[in-house]
């Protein structure tokens, strides 16, 4: 008997190839697209053209199921998309850290509720789209994720916090490939998606931007406050927290020279900025909730790259979990805007060994 | 792998009498019935054959049926239609939580637009208390709108009483008959609606076609305007291949009306019997006797519907939960939800709707299936682990 896979297709090229690849390599492939949206979303708003899970991303991934010969569903993944991304997104800003919902997304949603529905359907694993490579760190034997070919392309970053069974339930077949060949992939089957634009920006966010999604979304942005200069003193006032980020320059008002901001305290509702943009870098950082991948521990100090937000490159470090469980990370050179809320994952041999969410940044 | 069709609701496969009775008017016979030629002139006679074979399967006058493009536009056309042309008398119209969303999303858009809407609730089998219309009814109620019989739970609702209260009240009544036409016997004089809703590709004909009823002397504006087409009332050239398709359909479905109920009645009590018998933890949605022919609905505890749905699907099986969503996609049943369906039991519904191609075989082989599927998934459901160890 073949094995049984779920493909995540959001209608767009590298999940559509996914499918089809998996289908050639004998599978019996399985077509998915979760529906996430709220209900009263409009067509035409973040949904359409927004490249991962709109109505219209359902109606191209039917089409390419169709062609490729495998069912496909629909799946109603509302509920817990607004639950475990959207609400945790939004709880997140108001608290004055920068979330990453795509990785929420994978963690709880795609290796959550449609592992889940897989299984029910009689599938052992899933497939998505993405550009990581599976494979086994040699040193200890365990499942990880390897970069991607095409380094620009990576998406290992997203999925850290993925379990070793979570990983033995996957599948990622367009990770041996670069971009261009899946675009030529799927030029040769004629996938009407052949050349559809990439998503890149947060799915559930339109164009106004996300501080105007938490402000329609939960009726505010947070309390207006105070700005800070580095030595405590106010000069200025802020929208809420909400609409800012470590490291950002625009939107900060008008100080005569470029600001940026350096510290966001949701709890005294202030936000340091820094004059200097030497002055926003860091030698470390620590992180929690952390996740074993390549390693299954890392009790002593190991030279490693590590990785602080999606399109950061990786830097060098020493990286250690201490006994209290929180990772500790040492820059060899200082990092420019460590994010709390952000993921930093942490690479050995172009492999995850761990990962966490950053708590704060150690100067 | 064979194909067992059990979605008859959704839609039915077309008869090969229908396909073969529209085939000339997609080749040779071309006409636009409006034309004066010979073209026309035959084009015209086919849809007007047509429109009596339509009249004749429902006990109407040919001049009380008017084409649609199908149960859609019939609904949208009875509401706005009787809204808009008693609009001195009022602007109050009563429907209600179960009907289909071509009446529902029709009578919320009339309410955004300021109409007010009374939408009557329903009690556990789905019916509609006549009680409750009648005390709906007000002074400036311009429309009663009640479905015939409901497309998910198959229950039929008392139209017949309602009509004759509206009838007394002087308000007008339409009902939506998509899915009892061609099911159950249906005769309007004797059930008095002022308009009825069919739709074609329910009964064995095409989609894009179906028919509005409109009792002689009903003041109803028209929805569309253009060409003098459907007596002045709805404007558009004709799909004269779907119409003599559609009339061909309500043809043959008058003539075999009765056994073709009975036959269908049979199986779906053997399906009901069967899963409800072998089956722990199933239970009929909808009314036991007051129930269309074909309609099977039924909840299972502990798992979602759609995961049956999916299992069935990858089995060759098509079945649905509700009504078909353009998406595909699943939400809890509002007929369910309004019947008094807690979420969970409504999750777990499954509705199988059994038409004229339906086999007792293929009744047999879902109901296996149905015991295989649902036994593996409660083997991951949490819930039902602690229920049974209880």
């Amino acid at each position: 008997m073949p094995r049984t896979v779920v493909v995540a297709m959001s209608g767009g090229v590298d999940s559509s190839v996914a499918a089809w690849v998996l289908k050639q390599q004998g599978y019996n492939v399985i077509g998915a697209t979760m529906q996430i949206w709220p209900e009263n979303a409009a067509e035409g708003d973040a949904g359409e053209g927004s490249g991962c899970c709109g109505l219209s991303a359902a109606g191209d991934a039917r089409r390419v199921a169709d062609m490729i010969g495998i069912p496909h569903y629909v799946l109603n993944f509302r509920e817990i998309f607004q639950r475990d991304v959207i609400d945790y997104f939004t709880r997140e800003y108001l608290s004055g850290r920068t979330p990453n919902p795509c990785i929420a997304c994978n963690r709880l949603v795609k290796w959550g509720a449609l592992l889940r529905k897989a299984r029910e359907l009689g599938a052992d694993c899933i497939a998505t789209g993405h550009y990581a490579r599976l494979s086994k760190y040699p040193e200890t034997g365990r499942l990880t994720l390897a970069r991607a070919k095409t380094l620009e392309k990576d998406q290992t970053y997203a999925l850290y916090p993925l379990t070793q069974p979570q990983l033995r339930a996957t599948l990622l077949p367009v990770g041996d490939y670069t971009k261009d060949e899946v675009r030529s992939l799927a030029r040769e089957l004629g996938l009407a998606v052949a050349d559809k634009r990439e998503s890149q920006e947060i799915c559930f966010v339109s164009e106004a931007g996300y501080g105007k999604f938490i402000e329609q979304t939960s009726g505010g942005a947070g309390a207006e406050g105070f700005f800070l200069d580095e030595s405590g003193k106010v000069i200025g006032r802020h929208r809420g927290v909400a609409h800012y980020t470590i490291g950002q320059r625009k939107g900060l008002g008008a100080f005569g020279r470029p600001m940026y901001v350096k510290k966001i305290s949701a709890a005294d509702n202030a936000i340091t900025l820094a004059d200097r943009d030497e002055n926003l870098f860091s030698r470390g950082l620590t992180a929690r909730d952390v996740v074993f991948m390549g390693a299954a521990e890392l009790k002593t100090p190991a030279e490693a790259l590590a990785k602080i937000r999606y399109s950061h490159a990786p830097a060098r470090c020493l990286a250690w979990v201490d006994v209290t469980g929180v990772l500790r990370v040492e820059f060899e050179q200082p990092q420019r805007a460590v994010t709390p809320g952000q993921a930093i994952v942490i690479y050995r041999n172009e492999c995850i060994i761990c990962g966490g969410e950053i708590v704060r940044a150690v100067d | 792998m064979s194909e067992i069709y059990f979605d008859n609701a959704a839609t039915t496969r077309v008869r090969p009498e229908v396909a073969e009775a529209m085939r000339p008017y997609l080749d040779e016979m071309y006409g636009n019935p409006s034309s004066i030629h010979k073209r026309g002139r035959e084009a015209k006679s086919a849809v007007e054959t047509a429109r009596e074979q339509v009249a004749a399967l429902i006990g109407a006058d040919p001049k009380e049926i008017y084409f649609t493009s199908g149960g859609t536009e019939a609904d949208n056309w009875a509401i706005f239609g009787a809204v808009r042309a008693n609009a001195g008398k009022g602007r109050h119209i009563i429907t209600s939580a179960i009907e289909h969303h071509a009446v529902l999303n029709t009578v919320e858009y009339l309410v955004s637009e300021g109409l007010s809407a009374t939408y009557l609730p329903v009690d556990k089998y789905g019916l509609v208390n006549c009680q409750a219309v009648e005390e709906a009814i007000r002074p400036d109620t311009v429309l009663i709108s009640i479905m015939f019989a409901n497309n998910e739970v198959g229950v039929i609702e008392p139209t017949e009483e309602i009509g004759r209260l509206a009838r007394s009240r002087g308000v007008l009544f339409h009902t939506d008959a998509v899915q009892a036409v061609g099911a159950l016997p249906i005769n309007v004089r004797e059930l008095g609606p002022d308009m009825l809703s069919i739709s074609g590709h329910k009964i064995y004909g095409p989609k894009g076609i179906g028919a509005l009823y409109i009792r002689k002397g009903t003041r109803v504006k028209p929805l569309l305007f253009g060409g003098v087409h459907e007596m002045k009332r709805r404007a558009g050239t004709e799909n004269v291949p779907g119409i003599v398709g559609f009339g061909r359909a309500c043809e043959l479905a008058r003539e075999e009306l009765a056994e073709s109920a009975e036959k269908t009645r049979r199986l779906r009590d053997l399906l009901i019997k069967e899963v409800l018998g072998r089956i722990p933890y199933a239970v009929l949605n909808g009314h036991p006797e007051k129930r269309l022919p074909g309609n099977v609905n039924i909840s299972f505890g502990f798992v979602e519907g759609e995961s049956i749905l999916l299992s069935l699907d990858l089995k060759g099986i098509a079945a649905s939960s509700g009504s078909a969503c353009t998406s595909g996609s699943l939400d809890p049943s509002h007929v369910l939800l309004a019947m008094g369906l807690s979420h969970e039991t409504a999750h777990g519904s499954v509705r199988m709707t059994l038409g004229k191609y339906n086999t007792e075989d293929q009744v047999r082989t879902v109901v296996d299936e149905l015991e295989r599927i649902i036994a593996r998934l409660r083997k991951m459901s949490p819930l039902y682990e602690s229920v049974e160890k209880k």
